[in-house]
């Protein structure tokens, strides 16, 4: 890694669960201060074994991390006291108050009270009304705040969300995100789990991809979608051809169906997808086409794609 | 130490004995007021004395163990059952919180409310009959000792059991029936012989002799040898606590 600072460190970790199953294998990934991090992955790729490990739930089977230099197995105070977690799952505790039990979250990660970053924390998650609801009469959404809440009790410097916005409706995913940007400008790390391509895209600075237990890429965000953002567009044609007319050499062009198809290759992270001029060129060149489709690839596309590329 | 993360596991157990504080005072109180009723009065006028302790008194120790043993396990127990069975032990899991700091806790608040308990329950039982204290001291050393010792016992439960049958099972098939045959309401030299030497197998023989002798000074078995089986007990559960730890049984996967 370059420059950037590794805030974790994860180094040949593997896990086997004891009933023989192999969830995470020679897995290597260091995560950079102050980044936003996605961890992209199918169901039971074993992202949640991946940060449970790292937060200490999880006992590894060998390999070892570290978090701002420190051992999570041998150094586990410091470890621990730097990372918030927030679950997959919502779970909460049923008869307290939303303000009692991110009082005790804070003082269980080891710190001294303190009220008025409790408010700060409720406010900036609308719950401030809801201090001295008991978690049980809140709605799912809220539920899933107060576990937000009290990852973040003890002012962390690493964030983990462990798939945030799954069943999040839309509104409450957009506050998510933008709380998650303004934690990122305040300095903290984040890394999230996510099934879905848009939301990593959205939010993320680097992505890394696991699939089986295996680390398969990790990227920039950037280069990562320019690649993942390839679109085809497939113009059926009224009569077939041998080659491409050499008037349209300059597109990244493709026959296929015997001569019945044009594929055109396009990015659409690209300032121009240069889908109008094709248009009109071909229509120049006295090229007419019956119908029009487009194809993305779908994250599963992907996935195959980038396992046959390690292969 | 995490002073801050005891004391908040400390106040979380307390507080959750404080929503169910009606029920936490009555229970105790009513039920010892049956046993008064039921053994000091009814069987009480049959027996009349036993050591020379009028009936009614000489039960006061056995049923306070009773109580202690039986809310020790069961307050220790749920405590931390409950975060394993709905998940949020998760927290626990990821705080950065020793075994010795959880362990004081979940156990010290355990504990604490069956002291309490012991008092609320020694006060109703003098609304029935005389009690006297000669050994004051002895009697709160007992005291501690048991609510710590099967508080540790009912953590170790809640550890293990992985489901809730398994949690109430061991209060109702093991500890229940010791404390009555552990000479709860009767004296151990009352029984036949042979029952006496199969009685010394029962661990909570000593505790009761060990507590009765600090109230009335009549012990069935040595004081010495009460207090070393109390001890025994206790670093028994505080050895099995820290293998629990030490290898994550049942706790980190
Ligand atoms: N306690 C366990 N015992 C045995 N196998 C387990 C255990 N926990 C998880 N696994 C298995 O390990 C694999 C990885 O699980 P993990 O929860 O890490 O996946 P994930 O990537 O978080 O999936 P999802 O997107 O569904 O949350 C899965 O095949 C799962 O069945
Ligand atoms: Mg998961």
């Amino acid at each position: 890694m370059s420059g950037a600072a590794n805030i974790i460190s994860v180094s040949g970790l593997g896990k086997t669960y004891d009933d023989g199953f192999e969830a995470l294998s020679n897995v290597n990934l260091d995560i950079n201060a102050g980044e936003i991090f996605a961890l992209l992955g199918p169901n039971g790729a074993g992202k949640t074994t991946l940060i449970n490990i790292i937060c200490g739930i999880v006992n590894s089977t060998v390999g070892r991390v570290t978090v701002a230099g420190f051992d999570t197995v041998s150094e586990f105070r410091q470890t621990r006291s730097l990372i918030g977690l927030v679950p997959q799952e919502l779970t909460t505790e049923t008869f307290e108050s939303v303000w009692d039990t991110i009082a005790f979250s804070r003082g269980l990660f080891g710190k001294a009270p303190n009220p008025g970053h409790l408010e700060k924390t409720l406010k900036s998650l609308s719950l401030w009304d809801k201090k001295d609801s008991v978690i049980m009469s809140l709605s799912g959404g809220m539920k899933r705040r107060v576990l937000i809440a009290k990852a973040l009790a003890h002012e962390p410097q690493i964030l983990f969300l462990d798939e945030p916005t799954a069943g999040v409706d839309v509104e409450l995913r957009q506050d998510m995100w933008d709380i998650v940007r303004g934690l990122s400008d305040s300095g903290v790390t984040v890394i999230l789990t996510t099934h879905y391509i848009e939301e990593a895209e959205q939010m993320a600075d680097r992505i890394g991809v696991i699939n089986h237990g295996e680390i398969i890429l990790v990227q920039d965000k950037k280069s990562l979608m320019r690649e993942l953002g390839k679109k085809q567009l497939i113009l059926e044609l009224d009569e077939p051809l041998d080659a491409v007319p050499t008037a349209l050499a300059s597109y990244d062009l493709e026959i296929r169906a015997g001569g019945n198809e044009i594929i055109y290759n396009y990015d659409t992270q690209a300032e121009n997808t240069g889908i109008t001029t094709l248009l009109s060129d071909l229509r120049e060149a006295r090229i007419y086409f019956r119908d029009v489709k487009t194809t993305q690839s779908s994250l599963e596309e992907i996935f195959v794609g980038l396992v046959k590329r390690i292969k | 130490m995490n002073w801050h993360g005891i004391k908040s596991i400390y106040k979380f157990e307390m507080a959750r004995t404080r929503r169910t504080l009606f029920q936490s005072i009555v229970s105790p109180v009513m039920s010892t007021s049956l046993y008064f009723v039921v053994f000091g009065a009814a069987i009480g006028s049959r027996i009349t004395e036993i050591d020379g302790v009028s009936y009614g008194s000489f039960i006061v120790p056995g049923l306070l163990m009773l109580s202690i043993l039986t809310e020790s396990i069961s307050n220790a127990s749920f405590g931390i059952y409950f975060p394993r069975f709905s998940g949020t032990i998760y927290e626990l899991l990821s705080a950065p919180v020793s075994v010795v700091e959880i362990v004081i806790g979940y156990v010290g608040a355990a504990a604490t409310k069956s002291i309490v308990l012991g008092g609320i329950i020694l006060a109703t039982a003098n609304l029935f009959v005389d009690v006297e204290i000669m050994h004051p001291g002895w009697m709160l050393l007992f005291l501690i000792l048991t609510a710590i010792t099967f508080s540790l016992f009912g953590f170790i439960l809640g550890v293990w059991a992985d489901n809730w049958e398994k949690l109430a099972i061991v209060p109702t098939l093991i500890i229940t029936p010791l404390t009555f045959l552990g000479g709860s309401f009767y004296s151990i030299s009352m029984l036949p012989p042979v029952w006496q030497t199969i009685t010394l197998f029962n661990p909570v023989v000593y505790l009761i002799s060990g507590f009765r002798w600090s109230f009335y000074g009549n012990a069935d078995v040595s004081l010495g040898l009460s207090l070393v089986m109390t001890g025994g007990f206790l670093f028994l559960c505080i050895g099995v606590v820290w293998w629990i730890f030490k290898t994550g049984y049942r706790l980190r996967i």
